[in-house]
């Protein structure tokens, strides 16, 4: 009769431990996912300062100015809903402003141009990069919340299923510089 | 940026993941950034400043060879103590998945991990058995980098999620002003790697040695690598055998001398390849290159753009193509201008750029890495480790 209920105490401590455990590496998922989700968005902000600092700095020519001015002016304006579409939009700007080498060569001609190519080359790539952690992060996430012990223990909580962050990345020719890699 | 570097395979023992480590470090410490380095030792080799020794890897059967791995109490404990000292913004974990310094590491840490994946094994039985005890482990990485396209494929697969690649650096200008050697030099053909390993390919080179002999009769074979170079001459006709110069290991300034006189470089690799540095290497010291069409090479030498490819394991498309390319001095002179424009994009310069853009950006949003508190869950075998502390 004692031994059963030792066995029974132990058995029931030993899955406690283990959800416990396991509430915890969901917890990190989480705050992993949240760090991930902050350096993403510091990368499209910077990435968009840097769009409309070129844009109104008079080194491109009128039209190419304004179709750059208003897209990075729409990806930094953007509601969470419109965030994807705003931000992709911005990179086909990109691409269709600097698809040439010559554009690049003439912002790098400029005062101070050297310096903010070198931003925009960082920020394009960099974007794509945070973008990987992100999804990973989330489908990580996922995937242990989709674990039948985190369902019916409800080990998640109120957080909200984590979503992927889907956009357009493909960074400009003339600053990919790396292709292949 | 303070940084901790962990490094699974004995730092005394020579490998493709050791010498990318220490130039990393090497690199980064350049920069002005703080490094350590977390690699197997044993007590008595002389080690750099920057490498703190987790005690001596042990020898054991794994994944069908001899692995030299670190685990147990003892290194548990030595991990915790180096991520306690160290006090990283950053700890960069190489092959996180062989059950080793880099897995004990990933237990113990915490925040920012970024992990590279070097090798692209197919799935091995261990890894599907071991891979409930992986995965909360894996989850702790922030960033995960590999070192081919190839390499990304095979880990997108294996443990899903997805990876940024970022390709091995090289020191090319180290290799581009190395001093050519005149005895090395004229109608050579050189082989970097093991002897002994037939998936280097050097039978594979052998087989197609009588032909290119018999159209080219003035062409030396240079091999440099450790291994019993009897067994490696035997299956040739003993007349053609004098053809062959063995070298042994050579130093880092006689393989970048040695790739700068070659006329050909032959890579005849079978398999089991995820970047290729040599190519890399050869192209930086403008040899031009001839490889077997593995995809991890096809990659590096831009899809044959910047070096020959030919059919995996075909000793007569190996000759062939070596007859060809060692006849046509244009083609090699073209071949070398292409190599040393494509290898800039594996320089130091732009590969160590690439991985602390990396470092910035999982830094961007998390706390400082600190070692697991004990009490903290997935600190199982830590807790053990302090216990022995």
């Amino acid at each position: 009769m004692t031994s059963t209920l030792i066995w029974i105490v132990v058995a029931l401590v030993a899955i406690g431990l283990y959800l416990s455990w396991t509430a915890g590496r969901l917890d990190r998922l989480h705050s992993r996912i949240d760090a991930a989700r902050a350096a993403l968005d510091a990368q499209l902000l910077r990435r968009a300062s840097v769009a409309q600092e070129l844009a109104t700095a008079g080194v491109l020519d009128p039209a190419a100015s304004i179709v750059l001015y208003e897209a990075a002016h729409a990806a930094r304006q953007a509601e969470e809903d419109n965030r994807e579409v705003a931000e992709s939009d911005l990179s086909q700007a990109l691409r269709a402003v600097f698809g040439e080498a010559q554009q690049m060569e003439a912002v790098r001609a400029a005062p101070g141009g050297e310096d903010a190519a070198g931003e925009l080359a960082r920020a394009v790539r960099r974007v794509p990069m945070a973008r990987r952690f992100h999804n990973d992060a989330v489908r990580a996430a996922r995937a242990l919340r989709r674990h039948r012990t985190v369902r019916w223990f409800r080990l998640a909580g109120h957080a909200p299923f984590p979503l992927a962050f889907e956009m357009d990345d493909e960074p400009p020719t003339a600053l990919a510089d790396r292709p292949g890699t | 940026m303070r940084i901790g570097i962990v490094c699974p395979y004995s730092w005394d023992v020579p490998g493709g993941v050791q010498f990318h480590i220490r130039d990393l470090a090497d690199h980064l410490i350049g920069l002005g950034h703080h490094v350590s380095v977390l690699a197997p030792a044993d007590d008595e080799t002389p080690l750099p400043p920057y490498v703190v020794s987790a005690g001596r890897a042990v020898p054991v059967p794994y994944n069908g060879s001899v692995a030299r791995l670190n685990f147990g109490f003892l290194s548990a404990a030595r991990v915790r103590r180096w991520l306690h000292d160290g006090t990283f913004d950053v700890i960069h974990i190489h092959e996180p998945a062989s059950p080793s310094l880099g897995l004990l590491a990933c237990w113990a840490a915490q925040g920012p991990i970024v992990a590279t994946f070097h090798t692209s094994n197919p799935r091995s039985r261990a890894m599907i058995a071991a891979y409930p005890i992986l995965q909360p482990a894996l989850e702790k990485i922030s960033a995960r980098i590999a070192v081919s396209e190839y390499a990304r494929r095979t880990l997108v697969e294996h443990l899903g999620g997805d990876a940024v690649v970022i390709p091995n650096g090289v020191d090319v200008d180290f290799f581009a002003r190395a001093e050519p050697r005149p005895e090395w030099q004229g109608g050579t053909i050189g082989f970097v790697g093991r002897i002994d390993e037939p998936r280097k390919g050097l039978p594979v080179l052998m087989k197609a040695l009588p032909r290119i002999l018999a159209e080219r009769p003035g062409t030396r074979l240079l091999v440099a690598g450790r291994g019993d170079e009897v067994e490696a001459v035997e299956k040739l006709p003993a007349e053609l055998r004098p053809r062959v110069e063995f070298l042994g290991m050579v130093s880092d300034e006689d393989k970048a001398r040695f790739l700068r006189s070659v006329d050909l470089y032959v890579a005849p690799n079978t398999g089991g390849e995820s970047f290729g540095i040599i190519l890399v290497e050869a192209m930086s010291a403008g040899a031009p290159v001839l490889a077997s069409d593995l995809d991890a090479f096809t990659q590096v030498l831009d899809q044959g753009a910047a070096g020959e490819l030919f059919a995996n394991e075909d000793a007569d498309a190996l000759a062939a193509a070596a007859v060809r390319l060692l006849g046509d001095p244009e083609r090699r002179a073209e071949l070398r201008e292409r190599g040393s424009a494509h290898v800039r994009r594996f320089d130091w310069s732009t590969v160590g750029a690439d991985i602390l853009s990396v470092y910035e950006t999982v830094t961007d949003g998390a706390a400082a890495v600190a070692a697991d508190e004990p009490d903290e869950p997935g600190g199982l075998l830590a807790r053990f480790g302090l216990a022995r502390d």
